[in-house]
């Protein structure tokens, strides 16, 4: 389970994000809307100690507060993310971080997952390194595979990247939310997203709305969603679904 | 060359190297030769199985391999003399190896090579070297001849405070190929010294070689190198240089001369500058045939106290040429500085192509963090993004190399972070 309690996220001395508060059982998907510039991706970097945040608050992991470890005593403890935009690693290639990644957290079934996420062809190349947008989205999708996370947080996982490859990035997104049976290696998952299109698979639990850095709205995803393509975002300012 | 014409050459080239004793070179600190000594003589060995242990590691860590396996041909030499000049049978009439001493006694035309490539007066290393130089290497590959394995050498100081001046001359005769690796070292009691040495390179027509080399000094030692090559028509020069260990001082500055028309030559420099190592580094390659094809790439890292030079000239004076020189440096250490000064000049050929790319920088705090993010810790992170980063700068390394090459790394980038 992912808990943030009263979480306030300043970067280089700027408050980006105001007491958010949230929880996400195992199991389920939570959703995370909001306009450009809300602060989505801050939140989602803070929750996995990246981005040189300073975070104020509790960042909870099955109850144990995680906000003072480093990024990697995160990963390690099973945070995942796929981040909107990964720099480019020339140094390394696509194949050597899935294998050292693997060899970290003792992933099978390499070949397969490869090939789920048609990344075959980009193995020698140098990590992120002119990969174009729906590469970059399936590269990183397939990392998380190999990692396989017990919470995972996915920026943005279809923005640039065409209606084929929808199929292939959702089909990855279900097998990594939804695959595992027993109830103590399910994940809780938070995925920022601005389209419908991701929605139809991940059969999502929750949805938020994010507006210039709280949380304005809850509820069911489909119903936010729905509002929000009616009266913007603007309007959840004082929407009524929140319970 | 005439005996009459060798002692004029001679005597010309010491009174050349006389008056150029106090020159200071372009680049790079100047030393003090005057303290220098020479090394005691050794007797030349059976085998090279018969060195000492300690000398045996050290000569392996410059590339050497004493059990001579998967070579064609090795030269030793330790100090001023040279110990060990052999050619495997199987490779009789193919390569010729010996000290230069014994070639230009042999061969009186290779009084004609000689000096040609690097002047005599160049500055006082050259100098030092003509007066009192001691050894060095002559390697012919015969022409036609092809040698599926590589031809080894290692030039060893032993001796505390002592120096070691060289002159080598390789010859890569006509359609011949070939592959050497040449290792320079000190035996590791051996902290401080000094190594002079010129090395003059002929590519005949068509010929092909591949000259790696591999230096290992130590924290008080310097080094003054002096190249010229030649490259004649459709022939390929390919250059890989390692420095991977401190030293105190280097520089090097190897000079490619594309002659022949569609020559080639490739230089691949990975440096590693540690503790106050001061190095200066590059390569500068004349495209002066036609449809000659240069490329220079360099990968140099700084730590400590380290000040690292990388510099790199391509010289067009033909048309229909091209040429790449890349030059990259990561610094690791608040301390060390680093300098990329890449040159292209283009003389009287408007249609050539060169071109440049240097970047110097730190390891990327954001790469950093994004592989943290998959579980790697910060030591891991660092180390996977220097030693990709270094690796780059050799392709085509010749394999036994490359096993060396990657536990360096893998050591060296564990005390980098
Ligand atoms: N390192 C930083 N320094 C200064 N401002 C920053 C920094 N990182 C983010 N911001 C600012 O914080 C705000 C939130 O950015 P964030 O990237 O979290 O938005 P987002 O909701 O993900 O937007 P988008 O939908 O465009 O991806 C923006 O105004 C952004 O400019
Ligand atoms: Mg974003």
């Amino acid at each position: 389970m992912l808990q943030l309690r009263d979480v306030t996220v300043k970067v280089e001395g700027e408050v980006i994000l105001k007491n958010i508060n949230l929880v996400i059982p195992r199991g389920e998907t939570h959703i995370l809307l909001g306009p450009n510039g809300s602060g989505k991706t801050t939140l989602l970097k803070a929750i996995m100690g990246m981005g040189g945040a300073e975070v104020e608050g509790e960042i909870l992991l099955d109850g144990q507060n995680i906000a003072d470890l480093s990024v990697d005593e995160r990963a390690r403890l099973g945070m995942g993310i796929a981040l909107q935009k990964s720099p480019a690693v020339p140094e390394i290639s696509l194949q050597e971080i899935l294998q050292i990644t693997g060899e970290k957290h003792g992933t099978d079934e390499m070949e397969e997952k490869i090939e789920s996420l048609n990344c075959g062809y980009l193995l020698e190349r140098g990590l992120n390194e002119n990969f174009s947008g729906g590469e970059m989205k399936r590269s990183e999708l397939l990392q998380l595979l190999v990692q396989d996370p017990k919470v995972v947080l996915v920026d943005e996982p279809e923005s640039g990247v065409d209606l084929d490859n929808i199929v292939i990035i959702g089909e990855a997104l279900k097998r990594l939310l939804k695959s595992p049976r027993e109830i103590e290696k399910k994940r809780a998952a938070l995925v920022i997203t601005h389209t419908g299109h991701i929605m139809d698979y991940l059969n999502a639990d929750r949805g938020y709305v994010l507006v210039r850095g709280s949380i304005t709205c809850a509820g069911n995803p489909r119903d936010l969603f729905e509002e929000v393509n009616q009266n913007g975002f603007e309007g959840c300012l004082e929407c009524q679904i929140t319970e | 060359m005439s005996n009459h014409g060798i002692e004029e050459k001679k005597s010309k080239l010491q009174n050349k190297a006389r008056q150029a004793l106090d020159k200071k070179a372009a680049y790079g600190s100047d030393l003090d030769l005057s303290s220098e000594v020479s090394t005691v003589e050794e007797a030349p060995l059976e085998s090279l199985k018969n060195l000492d242990r300690r000398i045996r590691e050290a000569s392996l860590l410059a590339g050497m391999n004493t059990a001579e396996k998967e070579r064609s041909g090795s030269y030793f030499q330790k100090g001023d003399s040279a110990i060990y000049a052999r050619v495997q049978d199987a490779y009789e009439g193919k390569v010729e190896i010996m000290c230069i001493e014994d070639a230009l006694q042999e061969y009186p035309w290779l009084w004609d090579y000689w000096w040609s490539m690097v002047p005599v007066d160049m500055d006082k290393y050259t100098a030092a070297v003509e007066l009192w130089g001691k050894g060095g290497y002559f390697m012919r590959i015969l022409p036609g001849a092809r040698l599926d394995q590589p031809i080894q050498s290692c030039l060893l100081l032993d001796e505390a405070g002592a120096s070691q001046r060289v002159h080598n001359i390789i010859l890569a005769e006509e359609g011949s190929e070939a592959q050497i690796i040449t290792g320079c070292t000190v035996s590791p009691e051996v902290k401080q010294g000094s190594h002079l040495g010129v090395s003059e390179f002929f590519i005949k027509k068509g010929a092909h070689l591949t000259f790696t080399m591999v230096h290992n000094w130590a924290e008080d030692f310097d080094v003054r190198a002096r190249t010229g090559v030649k490259v004649e028509e459709d022939a390929t020069f390919v250059n890989n240089y390692l420095l991977l260990k401190p030293v105190r001082s280097i520089q090097a500055y190897p000079r490619c001369v594309l002659e022949g028309d569609r020559s080639r030559s490739r230089f691949n420099t990975i440096v590693y500058g540690q503790e106050n190592s001061e190095l200066d580094l590059g390569s500068v390659i004349e495209l002066n045939g036609q449809g000659t094809r240069g490329e220079s790439i360099s990968r140099a890292l700084s730590t400590d106290g380290s000040r690292v030079m990388m510099r790199g000239r391509l010289k067009a004076r033909s048309n229909d040429v091209q040429a790449h020189l890349e030059c990259r440096g990561m610094l690791l250490s608040k301390e060390s500085e680093m300098n990329a000064v890449p040159e292209l000049w283009v003389e009287g050929a408007p249609q050539a192509d060169l071109s440049h790319e240097a970047a110097v920088g730190p390891v990327s705090e954001e790469v950093v963090e994004y592989l943290m993010s998959r579980g790697f810790n910060k030591d891991e992170a660092v180390s996977v993004v220097v030693q990709g980063f270094m690796q780059a700068g050799i392709q085509g390394l010749p394999e036994a190399l490359e096993n060396l090459l990657r536990q360096t790394l893998s050591s060296m980038s564990e005390e980098a972070v």
